[in-house]
């Protein structure tokens, strides 16, 4: 197997440059903890440029992949005329948004409406700082990754509640209700799988839960339990396809319904950001589906080991994103393919219907374990 | 704890950078005069009756208060499952056979809760 022969190698360099180059300043200055707060902060400025540059980075990417997905569905060809096969689109479209004008409608909770686009993009920036982009590529590398993440996650319907609250207007009052109803049901069972996960690799850490599944394609928790595996993995992409609040589940801004749901109110840059968090999310729940069932970092390999050499060339982060990327197209496909359920058809999905089967599958995993692993 | 640092910079990180949209957008954004109808809630052409601040259906909070139940259920799991590899083989002071006993209890009563509300018609949506 492939064993990383040094533990961090950024914040090990950092560490060791800082007091090299504190030597240079004056003896009243130096100082053991000023060096390791040094040291500290340059590599907490590294991850948060980085995470940044992954988050916002991806935004304009995938809505251009969006169009192109949604267009080449409906054989369409989708934006054409800005740039080579219109990658330039988004760009154009975002220099739009940034000259857009920003009010808010009269007897609007104006502080609570601006606050609630903050408090939406929240949640995916933490969530991507928890996920292992590598063995050694980690923001913060947490025992309780995976309940802090259940947490932040219900951090994103208070934005919305109180994004749809603010607007005074009943369209955004009715698509932040069903929202949030819809966000919190669909917690229950994502919760839920991330149970399971944490059950069969036995810890909290999503790192360790990556390491877990090392080796070939078959110790990946999707294969690791035959059909179990299977099927909690198509019941996590369900429920976190309605946590991202996306078509099909997307009732909360069913377009036919409710004009726009929530952000019915917001122009300019707010509205942006309700746009932006809902694509951050998008990455930060593929890679969560990544992490926890296709491998994460780890390379597909076969077990032959001409062949699994080389691709353990390759670098874990590309292979995370090539898993983000395929899950972002499932995703999509599945916004494009279906339609859209009845709110009540929703509610009775999850209750009736999700939760009960996510509460057999724990115990078969677990009678699994017991018997099996 | 160096970690929780990080992430509680991150916390700020992602309403900075909103806050920080927002500006942009005051600052550099096209401006026309405030009119009645500019400013009106957005209605299909319709003029808007009354507040959009009524008292809303009591269904939405009986979904929260089961969604607190089977959430806190999930999260009092958590540890049990963490270390359900190695209660069953046998390489923690606790007897597996007590352990699975437990837990067949707690997934009881909350069924029996989930049954419960289902049978009193909470999970009808109307």
């Amino acid at each position: 197997m492939f064993v990383p022969s040094i533990t961090h190698p950024v914040g090990d360099f950092i560490r060791e440059w800082v007091p090299k180059l504190s030597a240079y300043l004056p003896e009243q200055l130096q100082s053991q903890t000023l060096d390791s707060i040094a040291a500290f902060l340059i590599n907490a400025l590294l991850c948060i440029i980085a995470v940044c540059a992954v988050n916002i980075g991806s935004a304009p990417i995938l809505i251009y992949m969006e169009r192109k997905v949604c267009a080449h569905v409906q054989c369409r060809l989708g934006p054409m005329r800005l740039g080579w096969h219109g990658t330039l689109q988004t760009i154009a479209d975002v220099i739009k948004m940034l000259f857009k004008e920003v009010y808010s409608p009269s007897g609007a909770d104006k502080l609570m409406f601006y606050v609630a686009p903050m408090i939406v993009l929240i949640a995916p920036f933490i969530i991507a700082a928890l996920i292992p982009f590598d063995h050694n590529l980690i923001v913060a590398d947490i025992d309780m990754g995976i309940p802090m993440i259940i947490a932040v996650n219900g951090f994103g319907v208070l934005g919305i509640l109180l994004g749809g609250w603010s607007s005074n207007n009943k369209y955004s009052l009715l698509g932040a209700l069903r929202s949030g109803a819809q966000m919190i049901s669909y917690e229950i069972s994502f919760a839920m799988i991330l149970l399971f996960v944490v059950m069969i690799s036995g810890s909290t850490s999503l790192m360790d839960i990556a390491q877990a599944q090392d080796g070939t394609v078959l110790d990946w928790f999707i294969f690791k339990i035959p059909v179990l595996g299977f099927i909690a993995f198509i019941l996590f992409f369900i429920s976190s396809t309605a946590e991202m609040n996306r078509a099909p589940f997307d009732i909360a801004e069913a377009e036919q319904e409710l004009t726009g749901g929530y952000h019915t109110e917001y122009n300019g840059t707010p509205f942006a950001m309700f746009y932006l968090a809902e694509y951050i999310a998008l990455v930060t729940n593929s890679a969560l589906a990544a992490t926890c069932f296709l491998g994460g970092f780890h390379a597909p390999c076969i077990g032959v080991a001409a062949i699994d050499g080389y691709l353990q060339m390759v670098p874990g982060v590309v292979w995370l994103f090539a898993k983000i990327y395929f899950m972002i197209w499932c995703y999509m496909m599945v916004r494009w393919t279906f339609v859209r359920p009845r709110v009540d058809q929703l509610m009775d999905f999850e209750w009736k219907f999700l939760l009960p089967v996510n509460l057999v599958l724990l115990a078969a995993g677990a009678v699994w374990m017991i018997f099996v692993g | 704890m160096s970690e929780y640092i990080i992430l509680s910079i991150f916390l700020f990180l992602g309403a900075f950078i909103a806050a920080a949209a927002t500006v942009t957008g005051l600052l550099l954004g096209y401006r026309t005069k405030n009119s009645k109808n500019k400013m009106a809630p957005y209605e299909c052409g319709m003029e808007t009756i009354g507040n959009a601040r009524i008292q809303f259906k009591v269904g939405y909070y009986l979904f929260a208060l089961l969604f607190l139940v089977f959430d806190i259920e999930a999260l009092f799991l958590f540890p049990v499952m963490a270390n359900f590899k190695e209660i069953m083989a046998g390489n923690s002071p606790l007897s597996p056979s007590i352990v699975v006993i437990d837990l067949v209890i707690f997934m009881a009563i909350l069924v029996s809760g989930l049954a419960y509300a289902w049978k009193k018609g909470i999970l009808k949506w109307e």
